[in-house]
């Protein structure tokens, strides 16, 4: 059964008949009674304020950008994880320069105070 | 050819039932731990001991109205729910439970699974967003910030094991554990590796997404009916996936412990320690209070992150240097 792929195709077949299957089955068969004050958002009981479309904290975006960075090199490791035992000291050496960097951005974003949460 | 697919098809059928058992009664045995450590009884009265309290629920919640919330964003409403489940059922394609029992054995399974696994952050940022109400909209910012930053954490503690094994197959990897378990070279990988999967599915102590007690309930505070339960069902779906990976990856899969009772099948053995695993994620969920956010954040950038890369250089160099 070494690479097979098709056997994926049916799970994904069943994975999402499963989802939408179950929720158009529970739309079917509950009532439906709608009621203005019902479909409103939910604050609390309270008369909901405006509209939940609003400008977010800017340290999320932040957060954002440096996952982006770092889970691509985290991805250049994987292939070096797979084949670096048969190519001797020059491939360690040469991801130990590689995670060096990985960490200088570290300290970088560190010193920054991105990493800081107020 | 026609008889491999019926019997893929078979397989999955099994694998997706035994997925569907182990969530069901997670439900009840999360109940049950909980009774059990404050001091209660949980649930009791549907069936024996209660045994019939996850199909009572399912069925209640099938019967509830579907609420859609007037202004609300129509298809991501209906998407988030969707996407909550499918990751967790995607993953089980390429869990061996045995030797030779698993759907299908692919050379880069811990890539699938990273690659899939890390579609559930957008069911709870979408779930937050669509429903066009504050308190979820703040549930999901928390958590979509969250699970990235754990989502680093958890491929660098994977990185670690391919390292040892050569493989990103998982059945190699299980293999590979034969004499000695992962856990016992790696130790710092599966603390972390536990660290950022508790982290990810959102739970106590890192279930700030769905703070109750400041956030009401968090991403889903919209949802109702069986929209609702999906997202509950996503999230034990992912326990019990990413119990079942745990075990491959650091407990020796259907291997039995220091080879004692080889007469119990393999894929016993592997349902044992995923519910251990499981049985310890409740455990935590129940012990220990809720961190903030600050704490959290910090936890996995200036934390775990160096220190799973320290834990690659230093293997690295073990297994370069070290014969």
């Amino acid at each position: 059964m070494r690479e097979v792929y098709w056997p994926l195709i049916l799970v994904a077949i069943l994975a999402f008949g499963f989802g939408i299957g179950t929720i158009v089955i529970s739309k079917l068969v509950g009532p439906k009674r709608p009621d203005p004050s019902k479909l409103s958002p939910y604050e609390c009981g309270v008369e909901p304020v405006g509209d939940a479309r609003k400008p977010f904290f800017i340290h999320y975006y932040m957060i954002a950008l440096l996952f982006l960075v770092f889970d691509i090199e985290v991805i250049f490791l994987y292939p070096w994880a797979l084949k670096f035992k048969e190519m001797g000291s020059f491939a360690f050496w040469e991801m130990a320069v590689f995670i060096v960097i990985f960490l200088g951005i570290f300290l970088y974003a560190y010193v920054k105070g991105v990493l800081e949460w107020e | 050819m026609l008889e491999t697919v019926i019997l893929t098809i078979a397989k999955i059928i099994i694998f997706f039932a035994v997925l569907m058992f182990f969530v069901a009664y997670g439900t009840y045995a999360e109940r049950k731990v909980a009774g059990g450590i404050q001091d209660r009884i949980g649930p009791l009265h549907c069936g024996p001991f209660g045994l019939l309290q996850p199909l009572a629920d399912g069925l209640k919640l099938f019967f509830k109205e579907d609420i859609t919330v007037a202004k609300s964003d129509k298809p991501t409403y209906y998407i988030a729910p969707i996407l909550a489940v499918v990751p967790a059922i995607l993953v089980i394609a390429v869990i061996p439970v045995d030797e030779n029992i698993m759907i299908t054995d692919l050379n880069i399974a811990l890539l699938y699974f990273l690659a899939v696994s890390s579609l559930s952050v957008y069911a709870i940022m979408l779930g937050g967003w669509a429903g066009n109400s504050k308190y979820p909209l703040l549930g999901g910012l928390r958590s979509a910030s969250q699970f990235i930053s754990y989502e680093l954490v958890l491929g660098l503690s994977i990185v670690c094991v391919a390292m040892l094994v050569g493989s990103f197959s998982l059945r190699d990897v299980v293999l590979y554990q034969k004499d000695m378990w992962m856990v016992f070279k790696q130790p710092i990988a599966f603390i972390c590796y536990m660290i950022a999967a508790i982290a990810e599915l959102n739970r106590a102590p890192f279930d700030l997404p769905e703070a109750e007690s400041e956030l009401v309930g968090g991403y889903h505070t919209e949802y109702s009916s069986m929209k609702f339960a999906m997202f509950f069902l996503g999230e034990y779906a992912n326990m019990v996936v990413s119990s079942a990976i745990a075990t491959c990856l650091f407990l020796g899969g259907w291997y039995a412990p220091f080879s004692i009772l080889p007469f119990i099948p393999g894929f016993i053995w592997f349902l044992i320690k995923t519910f251990l695993i499981f049985f310890f994620m409740l455990w935590i969920r129940w012990t220990y209070p809720r961190v903030r956010f600050d704490q959290l954040m910090g936890m996995s950038w200036k934390v775990l992150m160096p220190v799973v890369l320290l834990n690659i250089l230093v293997t690295g160099f073990i297994v370069t240097f070290g014969r």
